[in-house]
């Protein structure tokens, strides 16, 4: 993956695989302590514990087609090139959270990429699954949340254009007011 | 920094309009968006479909997406399915090719051939 917005949007399939209705992501950047933190917690299935102790390997999946599943592994692979770490949560039936940590100094630290892409699609995709999103730096915390989107929408669906366009807009300017000069490769 | 008071603005005017888009009976485009049609750029096709249908403002065509569809060398691979069930499979997909899907396929009917699975595996 070239960016952490394709593993985000990876790692969400799965919540949406395991019939999530709500799915919160945060994404932490603290420079005081060089660390981003990427958390994604869902509402879904869960994961069979059986399951869940060789889960990052790329020869551990559910599905029935084939014996690889290389999302999870994937992710773990970047968090340990950045001098991170991969940790599952999960509890059947109960809810799943993936939490990737990044040093963020670290040459190999993958670039954020477009979170805002990624939850726009996610949305298109999926318009009946709540979506939170919190940004958050050591002092400031941005907050986006479909379900006040739709309190505020009523009727008009949250997937029309202009509604879409202005969650783009939303984003956008918390990323940059959460991650401006504080990941390097954020303009502030 | 942008407000959720804006959305009610938004919220009146689509009001109006939304009256005149009924109907989901059309096309729907499907878009593998599993870890392999990620990793090869389903996303901005994903989004370029959205776009371009939005512009046409066709507002019987779905898009959504699903799993990994099984050919992963020849991802980003889109499907699209018209209102009488036929299926057609476009692989190695871009944003570029999504434009010309939209008009030619989507609008007017031809499906674009030289972007479709079984030219692919010739």
């Amino acid at each position: 993956m070239r960016d952490l917005s394709l593993h985000l949007m990876d790692i969400v399939q799965n919540s949406i695989s395991a019939k999530a209705s709500e799915v919160c992501i945060s994404i932490t950047a603290d420079n005081k302590v060089d660390l981003l933190t990427m958390k994604i917690a869902d509402n879904g299935e869960g994961i069979e514990e059986s399951l869940l102790e060789d889960i990052t390997s790329p020869f551990t999946t559910t599905r029935k087609t084939r014996k690889v599943g290389m999302g999870i592994s994937l992710l773990k692979a970047s968090s340990n090139m950045a001098c991170g770490d991969l940790e599952i949560y999960s509890k059947r039936f109960e809810g799943t959270t993936v939490e990737a940590t990044f040093k963020i100094s670290h040459i190999d630290r993958l670039p954020l990429g477009d979170i805002t892409e990624t939850i726009v699609t996610l949305i298109i995709a999926s318009p009946h699954i709540e979506f939170e999103l919190v940004l958050s730096n050591e002092d400031d915390c941005f907050r986006f949340s479909t379900a006040e989107v739709k309190a505020q929408l009523k009727e008009v669906p949250i997937t029309q254009v202009e509604v879409l366009n202005w969650i783009r807009e939303y984003i956008n300017s918390g990323i940059k007011i959460i991650f401006g000069g504080v990941l390097n490769e954020i303009l502030s | 920094m942008k407000s959720l008071a804006e959305l009610e603005e938004i919220r009146k005017k689509t009001l109006d309009q939304m009256s005149l888009r009924k109907g989901n009976d059309g096309m729907r485009v499907i878009v593998g968006m599993a870890t392999c049609g990620i990793a090869a750029g389903a996303r901005p096709v994903m989004s370029a479909f959205v776009e371009e249908i939005n512009k046409r403002n066709l507002t019987d065509v779905t898009v959504t997406m699903t799993g990994c569809i099984g050919v992963c060398r020849l991802e980003p691979v889109v499907e699209i399915i018209d209102k009488d069930g036929n299926k057609v499979t476009y692989v190695k997909m871009t944003p570029e090719k999504a434009a010309r899907i939209v008009a030619e396929h989507i609008v007017n009917g031809r499906v674009c051939v030289d972007y479709t699975i079984g030219e692919a595996e010739k």
